[in-house]
Order: C-alpha cells, then sequence, then structure tokens
C-alpha cells in the first residue's frame, strides 16, 4: 500500500467544485489530474471514485454535464459549475477554513501561550 | 451539510434512473471510455508501450467494471430495483399459477370484506352513535316509577328539577307531536318536537339562520314560537332567508319562525327525532301539562356540569326527587329521577348484539387467513425444490425470504383493495337491510379510519402468513431438499396443514350453530300470536283542526260517527274503529289506574292498580278478532248516556279475580274519577314487543269506549286526532281511497301514515332480522372458506401422493380403494373438525342465549342446544366437505398409474 493519505471522506466533492471553478468548464479526467497535481501528488485519488462523486452533485444541481470535444479531439463529458454549486462551493470552503483554523490553534498552542 | 430539497432532487432523479438505466448505463460506459482513452494518449505521451499505457490507465481508474458498477448504483436506487425484480417476479410466478392466486386473493378480499363492512357499522353506531359535541357529557333523564324504569317526567317536576339540580349545565325536556300545517297549499300533517328551551343549547346545535329559543320562551301562556329543520324550509319555504319573523299555521294558530335549524343535525333518541318544527313545550294545548302526575311521554336531557360525575348526578338528583315526593306524596310518591348516559339509551340495545357479529366477522376473517396461510404452506412445500435448487446455487437466503415476502404481501394487498370494494358495497347493502333499527343508519360509510384499518390488516395478514413457510424455507438444507426428489413428504410436513383444516371446520361449524338458531328463533317469533290476527290490519291516524262542527260534544260525535260511516263505505274495509293507544306493539301505550270494589280508595295514585287502557270503539274486536272469552264486547248501545261498561283481557281478570267470573264486576276508575261495570272478557293481546310481552311488568289491558269517554276531552283548541285501525281485504292498498273519502268529507282533515300491522311486526323484528341475516352470511362464508381449505388440503395431498398411488394401482389396488383412501383422509379431518366444533357451539350458543337484543334474549323460543339445529348443522357441514373431498378424490383414483410413474 502507497503511504499517500487517501481522499478524506467527504473532500472530495469540495475538491471537485473548487477545481471546476478554477478550470472552467472539465470533464472527469482533467478534473482528476487536476486534483493530484494541485495536491502535489501527495494524494491517492482512485479516478473510479470520482465519477459517483460527479454524479451525485449533478443530482443535487452543483453542476450541470454536456458532451463536447477535448483538446486532443476525444469526445468527453463536460463538467460546469451552477449558480447553486458556486453557494455550496462557498459555504464548504468558509466551513473548511473555519475547522482548519480551529483545529490549527489547538494543534500549535505554544504560539498562544 | 446536505440541505433537504438537494438530497430530496437527488433521490427524484434516482428513482427516474430506475426506468431509464439502460441510456444511462450507456452513457456512464462512453464517459468512462473517454476517460480511459484520454489517459492512453496521456501515457503513451509519456513513453509507455500501448499495452502499458492502457493498464496504467486501468488501475489508475480503479478497474473499469467495478468503477461502472458504483456509478450504476448511484445513478439508481439499488434497493428499489432489487424490489421491482423481486415485484416482477413474483407476479410472473403469481400468474403461473392463476388458481392459487385466484382462491388466495378471494379469501382474503372476503375476509377482509366483510369486515371492514361490519367495522365500518360499528364504527358509526358504537363509537360514534352522537355526532354532538362532548357527547360523553349527555344524560337522558327519565322518571322511575312503578311499571317504568324511564317513565316520563311531568312538566311541574321538570320545572322544579330544573331549579333545584346542582348538576347539570342545563336540563331539557323534549315530546314528539305531530301538527296540521295549513295555510300552505293542502293541509299536511308534519312532523314536530315539542322542546324545552335549552334543548338545543344543550345539544351544541347551532341555527343555520335567525336564533334559538331563549329561557322563559318555553313557558305556558308565552307567545307561540317555532324553530323550523332545515328540509322543512327548502321544502316548503323555498329556503328563503326572509322567513324570520314570519308566521306558519300549525293546528289552525299562527306561529312565528325565529331560527332554523341544519339538516346535519340528527337525534335519535325515545321519541325525538329531527323533524320539521320545534314549538316550546309550554305551547302543547292540553290541560294534562300542568299536572304533576301525569304521565305525557315527556323525556329529557341534559348536559353535565364539567367535572360532575354520573354517580354524583344521580345522587344529586335523587336527593331533588326525593324532596318532592315528600313534598308532592299523591303524585311524586315512589318517583325518581332516572339518569342514563345518552350514548347507552342509543346503543345499548343494539350493542351486545353487534359485539357478537364483531366476534363472528372475526372468526371469519381468521377462518380466511388460515386458509391463506395453509395455500402458502402448501405452495411453499410444493417450491421446496426450486428454493432448493437456488440455494444450491449461491441465492442467499435472506433474498428467497424476502421473494416469498414480496410474494404474499401482493397477494394480501390485492385481497385488500378486492376487500375493500366489497366492503362498500357491502356496507351499503348492510344499511339497506336495515333503516330504522341502528342509530345513525343513514350515516354508516367506510371511513378513512375504517380504510386504514382494512390496509393494515391486509397487510398484517401478508406478512405474518407470508414468514411461516419463509421461515421453514431458511430452515431448510439444499441438499436435503434436493435429495428428496421423489417428494415423499414427511408426516410433519402436513400436520400442519391438517390441523388448520380441522380449526376452520370447527370454527365453521360453531358459525353455523349460532346462525341457525337465529334462524330458528325468528320461525319461532314469526309463528307466536300476538293475541289477535294481524293479517288484513291497516292503521293510520286522522288529524281534524278545530271546527264550528266540533265545538258540541254532540257535534263531535256526530262528526266521528260520520268519519266511521265514510271509512266503512270504502270498498274492501270490512271493520273499522277510532282508537286512542290502542294499537298494540307500535310503542304507543296509555294507563289507566283503578282500585277494586272491595277495596277503599288508595291514599295517593302510586298505590292504584295500573292497567292499560285502550279507548275503542265497538267494532274494534271485529278488527283485531280477539277471542271473546267470557260475557260482550262494547256496543253501539253503551252510548254516552248509558251506565259506564269495561272490557277486560284474560291477564287482569286472572291478576285481580282470579278464577271468579269477573263479569259485573266493578273497576273503579280515577282520572276521569267513574265507576266501570266489566261486561265481558277477551284475550290477551301482546303490547309490547313479540319476543318480549311477559318481559314486561304491566300486561293487564282494559278497553273503554271512546263515545262514553267523550263527555270528557275528545276534542282539544286545537282540533281533533285519533289513530284508526281497520280490517281491509287488501290492507296495502286500500289507504288512498280511505284517504280521498275522508278529503270528501272534510278537505281540512288529514289522513296520514298508513302502516299495515305486519309492517309494525316487521319492524320490531328488524334488528333480530339483520343480525341473523349477517350472521347468516358469515357461516356461509365460514362454510365456504373452510370447504375451500379442506378442498385445498386434499387436493394437495392427492397431488403430493400421486406417485405412490400410482405405484399402488400399478401393484394391484383397485380405484375404489385409492378413492376410499383419500376420502377416509378427508372425512377424519372434517370429523375431527365436527366434534370439537361442536363441543365449542355447545359452549358458544349457551354463551349467545345470554346476551339480549331490546331486553329479550336474541335467542328465542328455542333451546341454545337445539337438537334439530346442532344435527342439521353437521349434517350441511359433513355433507359439504365430502364433497370437497370427492372430487381430489376422484381425480386420484383417475389417474393413470403409467403417466404418473412416467412424469418423474
Amino acid at each position: 500500500m502507497s503511504d499517500k493519505p487517501d481522499v478524506w471522506q467527504g473532500t472530495l466533492a469540495l475538491m471537485v467544485l473548487k477545481t471546476i471553478e478554477t478550470m472552467g468548464p472539465q470533464h472527469g479526467y482533467g478534473i482528476a489530474r487536476r486534483i493530484e497535481q494541485t495536491s502535489g501528488n501527495l494524494l491517492s485519488l482512485n479516478y473510479g471514485t470520482l465519477y459517483p462523486a460527479l454524479l451525485k452533485l449533478e443530482q443535487e444541481g452543483a453542476i450541470v454535464s454536456e458532451w463536447g470535444t477535448s483538446d486532443n479531439n476525444r469526445k468527453a463529458k463536460f463538467y460546469r459549475l451552477t449558480r447553486v454549486g458556486r453557494k455550496q462551493l462557498e459555504r464548504e470552503a468558509r466551513n473548511w477554513e473555519q475547522a482548519t483554523a480551529i483545529l490549527a490553534r489547538f494543534l500549535s498552542p505554544a504560539e498562544e501561550a | 451539510m446536505h440541505s433537504l430539497p438537494r438530497t430530496l432532487r437527488a433521490f427524484w432523479i434516482r428513482l427516474r434512473g430506475l426506468f431509464r438505466h439502460r441510456s444511462a448505463a450507456a452513457d456512464i460506459a462512453a464517459e468512462l471510455d473517454s476517460h480511459l482513452q484520454m489517459h492512453i494518449d496521456d501515457n503513451l505521451c509519456a513513453g509507455m508501450t500501448p499495452e502499458e499505457a492502457r493498464r496504467q490507465a486501468l488501475i489508475k481508474l480503479g478497474g473499469l467494471d467495478q468503477t461502472q458498477q458504483t456509478v450504476r448504483e448511484r445513478s439508481t436506487l439499488p434497493w428499489a430495483e432489487t424490489l421491482a425484480q423481486d415485484l416482477r417476479f413474483a407476479l410472473r410466478q403469481l400468474r403461473k399459477s392463476p388458481g392459487f392466486t385466484a382462491v388466495v386473493i378471494v379469501t382474503l378480499a372476503l375476509g377482509i370484506g366483510v369486515n371492514t363492512a361490519l367495522f365500518s357499522i360499528v364504527n358509526t353506531v358504537l363509537l360514534h352513535p352522537i355526532a354532538l359535541t362532548h357527547p360523553g357529557e349527555l344524560v337522558a333523564v327519565d322518571a322511575s316509577k312503578p311499571n317504568f324504569e324511564r317513565g316520563s317526567i311531568s312538566y311541574p317536576n321538570f320545572r322544579d328539577w330544573q331549579r333545584d339540580n346542582r348538576s347539570f349545565t342545563a336540563l331539557a325536556i323534549y315530546r314528539h307531536l305531530g301538527f296540521v300545517l295549513t295555510g300552505a297549499g293542502q293541509s299536511e300533517r308534519i312532523h314536530g318536537d315539542l322542546v324545552s328551551s335549552d334543548l338545543f343549547s344543550i345539544l351544541g346545535v347551532k341555527p343555520v339562520i335567525g336564533r334559538l329559543f331563549t329561557p322563559g320562551e318555553d313557558d305556558i301562556g308565552h307567545a307561540p314560537l317555532v324553530i323550523i329543520g332545515q328540509g322543512f324550509w327548502a321544502r316548503k319555504l323555498g329556503s328563503d332567508p326572509n322567513v324570520i319573523g314570519r308566521a306558519i299555521d300549525l293546528d289552525g294558530r299562527a306561529f312565528t319562525i325565529i331560527g332554523v335549524i341544519p339538516s346535519s343535525f340528527d337525534l335519535n333518541v325515545g321519541s325525538f327525532r329531527a323533524e320539521d318544527v320545534y314549538v316550546p313545550i309550554g305551547q302543547w294545548d292540553t290541560g294534562a301539562l300542568k299536572l304533576r302526575g301525569a304521565g305525557l311521554g315527556i323525556h329529557g336531557i341534559a348536559r353535565l356540569k364539567p367535572g360532575v360525575t354520573l354517580v354524583q348526578a344521580r345522587a344529586d338528583m335523587y336527593a331533588v326527587s326525593d324532596h318532592l315526593a315528600a313534598v308532592y306524596p299523591e303524585d311524586d310518591h315512589g318517583l325518581r329521577a332516572s339518569l342514563t348516559p345518552l350514548r347507552d339509551v342509543i346503543v345499548g340495545s343494539v350493542q351486545p348484539i353487534l359485539l357478537v357479529l364483531l366476534a363472528a366477522v372475526g372468526f371469519v376473517l381468521l377462518i380466511a387467513c388460515v386458509n391463506v396461510a395453509n395455500l402458502l404452506l402448501a405452495r411453499a412445500s410444493s417450491r421446496a425444490q426450486e428454493f432448493g435448487v437456488r440455494l444450491a446455487l449461491g441465492a442467499s437466503r435472506k433474498r428467497i425470504i424476502r421473494q416469498l415476502l414480496t410474494e404474499s404481501t401482493l397477494l394480501a394487498l390485492a385481497g385488500g383493495i378486492l376487500g375493500l370494494a366489497l366492503a362498500a358495497w357491502g356496507t351499503g347493502a348492510a344499511v339497506k337491510l336495515v333503516p330504522a333499527a341502528l342509530p345513525r343508519a343513514e350515516q354508516i360509510h367506510v371511513s378513512p379510519m375504517v380504510l386504514c384499518f382494512t390496509f393494515l390488516l391486509s397487510f398484517a395478514v401478508g406478512i405474518f402468513f407470508g414468514l411461516i413457510p419463509a421461515w421453514r424455507v431458511a430452515a431448510q438444507q439444499p441438499q436435503n431438499t434436493l435429495r428428496d426428489t421423489s417428494r415423499t413428504v414427511h408426516g410433519s410436513r402436513h400436520r400442519a396443514q391438517d390441523w388448520l383444516v380441522v380449526f376452520e371446520m370447527a370454527a365453521a361449524l360453531v358459525l353455523l350453530a349460532g346462525a341457525g338458531l337465529m334462524i330458528r328463533s325468528l320461525i319461532a317469533l314469526s309463528h307466536t300470536d300476538p293475541g289477535f290476527q294481524p293479517k288484513g290490519i291497516l292503521t293510520f291516524s286522522l288529524a281534524v283542526p278545530y271546527s264550528q262542527a266540533l265545538s258540541t260534544d254532540d257535534g263531535a260525535r256526530a262528526y266521528l260517527r260520520e268519519v266511521d260511516r265514510q271509512i266503512k263505505s270504502v270498498p274492501g274495509v270490512r271493520a273499522a274503529s277510532l282508537t286512542w293507544a290502542a294499537i298494540p306493539l307500535t310503542g304507543d301505550d296509555d294507563e289507566q289506574l283503578f282500585w277494586l270494589s272491595t277495596e277503599p280508595k288508595p291514599a295517593d295514585t302510586n298505590d292504584m292498580h295500573w292497567a292499560l287502557r285502550y279507548i275503542v270503539e265497538p267494532d274494534y274486536l271485529n278488527v283485531l278478532e280477539l277471542p271473546l272469552l267470557r260475557g260482550r264486547f262494547l256496543t253501539d248501545a253503551d252510548q254516552v248516556d248509558a251506565p259506564p261498561v269495561a272490557v277486560i283481557d284474560e291477564d287482569l281478570a286472572h291478576q285481580y279475580f282470579g278464577d271468579a267470573d269477573p263479569i259485573g264486576q266493578t273497576l273503579n276508575f280515577n282520572d276521569p274519577e267513574e265507576k266501570a261495570t266489566i261486561v265481558g272478557e277477551v284475550g290477551h293481546v301482546m303490547q309490547w314487543t313479540l319476543d318480549n310481552d311477559a318481559g314486561f311488568p304491566l300486561r293487564a289491558e282494559s278497553y273503554i269506549s271512546l263515545i262514553q269517554l267523550s263527555k270528557y276531552s275528545l276534542v282539544s283548541t286545537a282540533g281533533f286526532t285519533s289513530d284508526i285501525v281497520i280490517r281491509a281485504d287488501h290492507p296495502d292498498t286500500v289507504f288512498p281511497d280511505v284517504q280521498s273519502a275522508l278529503r270528501r268529507m272534510n278537505a281540512r282533515q288529514v289522513a296520514y301514515g298508513p302502516e299495515t300491522m305486519d309492517q309494525f311486526i316487521a319492524e320490531g323484528l328488524a334488528a333480530r332480522r339483520f343480525s341473523m341475516i349477517l350472521l347468516g352470511v358469515f357461516a356461509a362464508l365460514a362454510l365456504l372458506l373452510a370447504t375451500v381449505g379442506l378442498y385445498g388440503v386434499i387436493s394437495y395431498l392427492v397431488g403430493q401422493r400421486a406417485q405412490e398411488m400410482a405405484i399402488r394401482m400399478a401393484l394391484g389396488a383397485d380405484r375404489g380403494n385409492v378413492l376410499r383412501w383419500v376420502l377416509r383422509r378427508g372425512a377424519t379431518l372434517a370429523g375431527i373438525g365436527v366434534a370439537s366444533g361442536t363441543v365449542a357451539a355447545l359452549l358458544v350458543t349457551r354463551f349467545m342465549a345470554s346476551i339480549s337484543l331490546a331486553k329479550s334474549s336474541i335467542i328465542y323460543g328455542v333451546h341454545p342446544w337445539d337438537p334439530i339445529t346442532m344435527v342439521g348443522v353437521i349434517v350441511v357441514l359433513m355433507g359439504v366437505a365430502l364433497l370437497a373431498c370427492y372430487i381430489p378424490a376422484r381425480r386420484a383414483a383417475s389417474v393413470d398409474p403409467m403417466q404418473a410413474l412416467r412424469s418423474e
């Protein structure tokens, strides 16, 4: 087994939303590669797990999909953020920042003293 | 994190995914394919060989099939998909054996249908008998006195009770009274109630328009007011909103309309009905209203103050009435207030029989369930091999159990839906059977609550009886079932089914015995001699508004003679008599207080003797065809100036004169005070009810001449009303002729309410007939279901043993042997069932005899262990059972041995 951490439960959706926001409309493969790159190859992402997550986001109305053509002329399904998705992204990003900030205070108490 | 609307939206999309997963699957496959291609492209660019590029891409994806599977699961609802699969499979299985499916569904539908129908009736009649606010606080108030447990209240006593009690929010009285409506088209007889001011406010009734009576408006001497019913308002006044303040003419007097009572108001207590008009009691034009000792058929309703219990209220009212008895001993001695919850008054007489019917119908449902369980068991056993194969091939037990449960629930639901249709129809049919015997009968309907009851019931039945075979399947070892190819089934598997059939037979026998006894009771009743000849008698009423012709006694008598003459001149009328309170079995009664010449005059009325008083004309003897035992009946010679005479019945004769000849003896009457000589004795007539005349303490009867009484109070200021009995060749059809003859005589007089004596008798037995028909239907259903059950078990047995029997026959056993063997098997089961059922029936019928319907046992004129009924029922049940066995037995015996052997 690799020593890279798996994607934490519940964070994949946030990563996907953020990636699409940054890159604009993107296909699944592209999103997967981007997430891996952004994490500096520290995450072990099983590309297959991305698709149920994409489907769930689509069912919830956060993203919509459309068939299109990729850079190297392959047919691919592109995902685009909706208004609902943008709001969800903002909210969840804020939640995460808060959560990590709180945890950070716990984990480095020395600074406070 | 997840808001509900988003989750719902996702659920909806996944649900839709269930029905379009073929295109969705292609979409997923295409997307993953494009993903792989792009990854492979990249890998090739990175310098991998084509094989390596593809391998790495697949690894990174985590396997194509697995990914496809997880995506697909996300795109639909996996559990729903399994359910749909189970449903499809179950439907296919059920379609494959239509006989089994039909029998199970029909059985359940019958069980559930009759239960729901009866539950609908019980729901309305027993659980919600009064559609009024806080019905639990309402009590019926009456006066208990000698001879009458719940006798009528006199107006002066009512006023005192009203003033002195400390338990009631309010106390009100009512009494039925008919009126002749004039000035609005043809003179018409309408129904009304005399009420005291508080009646409607006690009941919580709000007027549609106008107002209710206020205190004081019911006093004697107040200006005449009237509240009308919504039906009357629509029928006679075109629902005109401006009627308030207008007047209508009742019995020739103008009553001012002050309000309209909604037609939804419905109360059926004692003589009170929702009627055309409601008139304050003080307007009643009878001198007797002011008499404290008068029995005028007035009864009361009160609402308990919050927190006051019935026991406290009783104690309070006893004190109040005991005090009055001390103050007015001559009228109130021995008289006490009597309080009964209104609900008991309304449903008291039908409650026990409805509970019996509910128990009976519960039995029917139980038999139906047992039948279904039996069929499912048999089916599961015959499918054991199928399950064995599936288990061996790796199906999980859970899945097979779920499959079986799906099947049985599906059956139960289908049964439930069909049952509901049956219930809707059955409720309607049952209500038609009994228009009057049940309170609120016209409001009985299949309510939402009953609907839930049905569906819960069918679900429970499906799951419970689906579990038994399912549990068996779960316990079985596949290798055993598979090895068991010869299908020789172990005895233990039959035993459960055998016992179920025995139970069914026994239950059916109990129901049949009960129904048989009810039928015998009704036959016994219809052969009861009421003491007169009811066939050929027509009764109706006549109302004559006051006019100049009635103003003198002689004029009134001449008028009545003319009425008699007119009626008798109608072709087909053979005898006629005007009567007062002299039509037996109709609930009308009038009492005469008397003492004998050998006794001193008692100090107060309650120490006098009581007799029913029939005020009649001489022809009455011919109308009723009474047996004249001694002396003579009243004759035309008994004129108003002739010495007063009386005719008594054999009960009065026996009670007061023993074996001595009563002719020539004198009866001293109290009101009017008069000495009457007894001139004749006739047979006893059943005054009260056909089934319980002997149960009423007051049975002595006296006959007084209407003409002789005419010197007292024949005509009031409202005019004259009388009941008339006639004997006619065609009592059903003669009324229009009589009516037109009377109208020709005087256009303002109204003849109304024709009813034959046979109708009265039928009405009196309606509740009994209703329960008999229902119990009969239930028993027939039980018989049918038990027979189907036995047939099913024997057929199953024959099917299972086909091979064995084929071998026997191949080895030389003759067909008769096989036939006898199967029949013996069935007869044994039926015999055990019948034997145990007989024991149970003897206990149950004993219990039934203790249940009463309006004061008399529901089993009448026949012993609860009536041997004819019992033997008859046993013969019928055994006969039908043997027939049910004979059909499969014939099939077994006619099987071709070679074919049976080859088919394995």
